[in-house]
């Protein structure tokens, strides 16, 4: 994985296809850029579940944290967060151009960096847990945090935070937050992408594989989980900043911690693509997004039975996904070849015990 | 070169109210190659976790260059350079073997943002080296987890070279390797010991080939220590052969 | 907050009714906790469907109180028909799961949960249903304690499942086969012991006992196609708390969450009943890392 291989041609007609994509499809707009948001959960999910083995079914934390550090700083820059709410989304700020981009900045930063501290206390935290622990503990974080802001009163409660409103017309709205989301898709990729050309790849593969050799052979392991958590969260951060802007409307049981949709989506994707693969939740997430737009409203009402039949046949007959498949179907492809030559140097030098 | 690495002294250790070592002293000379030998049951691998930081110990110390590591954690001794390899193999088994050499390279210096750089070409012709020191070069692009039990365990020792480490714990190397093979892995680790300056501190059952590799031998039984001495004392210990003969 | 822990001191009766409340509860996650720990000590499957199971029964029981069978009464009819259901999900899927790793289990289960929540959404809707049993409330007190006659009944049938359970472990040929599996389920099968059989049985009995669960929960609870998550929690709250095989743990476990969750509703308020079973699950794993790394372990 450490070396991508994949032709330049291949990223040219994704960066067309997404600059296009929204011109092309207007209406579709919203969908494609879910889309984007969709490749961005499943990249930061599969760094940690499918590169480092730490399956954690609570990512979602870091989406709505975020949400709410982002809401808490754009109203908080203009006025009196605790007096907002109160009013239950009575009022709503009306902001100008200049104002609402700056706020918005701020918010989707902070909001980063919130969740990046978050993950540093929460590795220390949950990285004593293994296999099953980690992924209830981490389902148990999500779940406790939708409650704590379900009845935190000075972030609204269970009826949530309005944020503020964007200052032109919706359909720009559209277009902008769409540029937004692909940013953000692409800039996730191009990190991790960068990040597993390091040997921090090596390292948190070896720390998937087999943990208690890793730390028998000396590799710091918390420093490489809280890494990869932190990365993790810092996109995820950001992303659910930005969605809290575009709904327009902050709450914490369907907006901002989702656990059983997008949190479960992040996994599902990963798996479907090919977990610890660089393409794998490309492919996965591109799939099932689309997959889900086109059946969802066919399905009348049966799509949450289908997504559970889709969960339960992915996991247990088709867990290693279109990448895992391909690569043990073309190993070559992959580079896992047996070579003909015994020596460094190219000498026919008998080798010993490797027969 | 006489030097103690390895000091344990009156070392305990209960499960229960199992006592797998009772009172244990030992001492491994720098740079030498020593034996720790006993039948069954005797705590040979119990001593060895309680060295490497798997399990607090009861009571007792253990000093590596004079530093009590009894309680630091595995990754921490590792660090200082003291590495074991596992009685079942343990390898990163989705990882080929190449990236299983390169990411045993030695982690005591690494400082924090050495996680985000590449390995520079001397690792990977380090790694390839050693790979072909140990027969595995061929294979070397293979999914290590894919390889015969004898290979893993032969990579294994390799990624254990990689890591420089001044002393080696080797938990029963030779178990489950076809014994047309052996001659060649003690061959091997004479040479890691002779050529690489490695310090060798190795269980073994095959008293072949103990005797054949460590210049000196401790023998325990029944959590405790029984003898020690060169390999001709421990051969006609009467004690020793009571212990094994006892034992089966 | 501070006046409800006020109340609590100026009237120390009230902790009776919170006591045996929880009391009443506890015994019922007892239950559904052992189900859980029975399966994932035999075949090492976590099984994430638990409380989907417990909310499917209260549902069957409700479902037919509607034809005038009393809840009681079909506690029975209900443990079969969830056991040939848990039969049939072993067949499905669970047997492919049996043996992979642990996450595997865990996201299969949880598929099986999202497919029976939203079943049951389709075909009760989202209301939140009682079966209504028809026994008195009885005031203790004064009146400042009352106790539902069906609670009584429902804890003595706690009991009186819990010990048919256990009596079953104990003497039957299939109980006998079921802890030889726990124990080592390769030796089980040199043994001729068809672990296949047994670890269906196993399953398809978890799903009996969370059914029946489910049927006293209809009865001195509510239920709701959602529901099931805070009861799968609550089992793996006890579970990791008591540890597998400790079904003195597991009782112990079972009642001190449900006294916690009594009190901290009435303390903190009702919308933080929900949070305690997740709060406490994130405190007790943190607390069993903290005791492991004394024995330079992790939890595993």
């Amino acid at each position: 994985m450490q070396n991508d291989t994949t032709p330049a041609w291949v990223y040219i007609v994704i960066a067309t296809a997404g600059v296009v994509a929204p011109l092309l499809f207007p209406a579709y707009t919203n969908q494609i850029a879910f889309l984007w948001l969709m490749v961005l959960f499943a990249l930061t999910w599969d760094l940690v579940g499918g590169q480092m083995g730490y399956n954690s079914l609570g990512n979602i934390f870091y989406f709505g944290a975020g949400m709410y550090i982002s809401a808490v700083v754009q109203v908080g820059m203009f006025t009196d967060v605790g007096t907002y709410t109160s009013a239950r989304g009575g009022e709503q700020l009306v902001l100008g151009y200049f104002d609402y981009f700056y706020s918005l900045g701020a918010g989707v930063l902070l909001a980063a960096v919130g969740c990046v501290i978050f993950a540093v206390i929460l590795s220390r935290i949950m990285f004593g847990l293994r296999g099953p622990y980690f992924a209830i503990g981490t389902l148990g974080v999500a779940l406790a945090a939708r409650e704590l802001a379900g009845t935190w009163e000075w972030i609204g409660g269970g009826s949530g935070i309005a944020m503020p409103v964007y200052p032109g017309l919706p359909d720009e709205k559209s277009l902008v937050f769409y540029g937004i989301f692909f940013m953000l898709a692409v800039v996730t990729f191009v990190c991790v992408r960068w990040l597993y050309s390091t040997r921090f790849a090596q390292a948190i593969n070896a720390i998937r594989d087999d943990e208690a050799k890793a730390e028998a052979m000396g590799i710091h392991t918390l420093r490489h989980k809280t890494v990869a958590w932190s990365v993790s969260a810092f996109f995820l951060g950001m992303s659910g900043a930005v969605f809290g802007n575009l709904t327009g409307f902050v709450e914490p049981l369907e907006v901002a911690f989702p656990t059983v949709t997008f949190g479960i989506f992040m996994v599902v994707m990963s798996l479907l693509g090919g977990k610890g693969t660089l393409w794998g939740p490309v492919i996965g997430a591109t799939l099932f997004h689309v997959i889900k737009e086109v059946t969802w409203t066919y399905l009348l009402g049966w799509q949450w039975v289908a997504l559970g039949v889709l969960i339960i046949v992915n996991v247990v007959f088709f867990q290693d996904g279109i990448m895992g498949w391909m690569q043990s179907r073309w190993p070559e492809r992959f580079g896992i070849t047996v070579d003909a030559s015994m020596s460094s140097r190219g000498g026919k030098r008998k080798g010993g015990a490797g027969a | 070169m006489n030097e103690s690495l390895i000091v344990v002294e009156n070392v305990s250790k209960a499960f229960g109210g199992v006592v797998a070592n009772s009172n244990i002293s030992l001492s491994v000379p720098e740079g030498r190659i020593t034996g720790l030998i006993g039948p069954n049951g005797s705590g040979k691998t119990t001593l060895f976790n309680s060295i490497v930081g798997y399990h607090p110990v009861d009571s007792g110390s253990i000093r590596f260059q004079g530093r009590e590591i009894s309680k630091l954690r595995v990754q921490r001794i590792a660090r200082l350079g003291m590495l074991r390899t596992f009685q079942q193999t343990r390898i990163y088994s989705k990882m080929d073997c190449v990236q299983n050499m390169l990411i045993s390279v030695p982690h005591r210096n690494t400082r924090f943002f050495d996680m985000f750089t590449r390995f520079p070409p001397q690792t990977l012709e380090k790694a390839e080296s050693l790979l072909e020191f140990v027969g595995l070069y061929q294979k070397r692009h293979l999914i290590s987890g894919d390889l015969s039990f004898g290979q893993q365990k032969l990579l294994e020792f390799a990624m254990a070279l990689m890591n420089d480490p001044k002393v080696l714990l080797l938990d029963e190397p030779t178990a489950g390797i076809n014994p047309t093979l052996i001659n060649g892995l003690i061959d091997r680790l004479k040479r890691a010991n002779s050529e690489f300056g490695i310090t060798l501190f190795v269980i073994e059952h095959n008293m072949r080939v103990i005797m054949n590799l460590a210049e000196s031998i401790y023998c325990l039984a029944h959590g405790e220590m029984l003898a020690y001495g060169t390999p001709d004392d421990i051969q006609n210990d009467q004690r020793v052969i009571d212990a094994y003969l006892g034992a089966h | 907050m501070l006046d409800n822990l006020n109340l609590l001191s100026l009237a120390p009766i009230l902790n009776v009714q919170l006591l045996l409340d929880g009391m009443f509860v506890g015994a019922i996650f007892v239950l559904a906790a052992y189900g859980l720990a029975l399966v994932w000590g035999v075949m090492n499957v976590k099984n994430l469907a638990q409380g989907e199971y417990v909310i499917m029964g209260g549902y069957f029981a409700w479902h037919l109180s509607t034809y005038g069978l009393h809840p009681i009464l079909s506690i029975p009819i209900i443990a079969a028909v969830m056991f040939g259901m848990g039969w049939i999900v072993y067949l499905t899927i669970i047997k492919w799961v049996i043996g992979r790793d642990l996450f595997t289990s865990l996201l299969a289960t949880f598929g099986i949960a999202l497919v029976v929540q939203q079943a049951l959404n389709l075909a009760y809707g989202p209301d939140v249903r009682t079966a209504e049993s028809g026994f008195e409330i009885r005031s203790l007190f004064g009146g400042l304690v009352t106790v539902a006659d069906i609670k009584l009944i429902s804890f003595g049938l706690c009991i009186l499942l819990a010990a048919c359970v256990v009596l079953f472990m104990k003497r039957s040929r299939m109980g006998q086969a079921i802890r030889a599996t726990a124990q080592d389920a390769r030796a089980a099968r040199v043994m001729g012991i068809d672990t296949e059989r047994v670890y269906a049985f196993t399953y398809a009995l978890n799903a009996a006992i969370c059914g029946a669960a489910g049927v006293l929960v209809s009865m001195i609870w509510v239920i709701q196609p959602f529901y099931g998550v805070p009861h799968s929690i609550r089992a793996f709250v006890i579970v990791t708390a008591a540890g597998l095989g400790n079904l003195p743990g597991v009782i112990m476990a079972g009642f001190g969450l449900g006294v916690a969750e009594q009190y901290s509703g009435f303390v903190l308020g009702a919308e933080f009943q929900q949070a305690t079973a997740v709060g406490l699950l994130v405190v007790i794993l943190v607390w069993r890392q903290i005791q492991m790394s004394r024995y330079r372990q992790v939890v595993e």
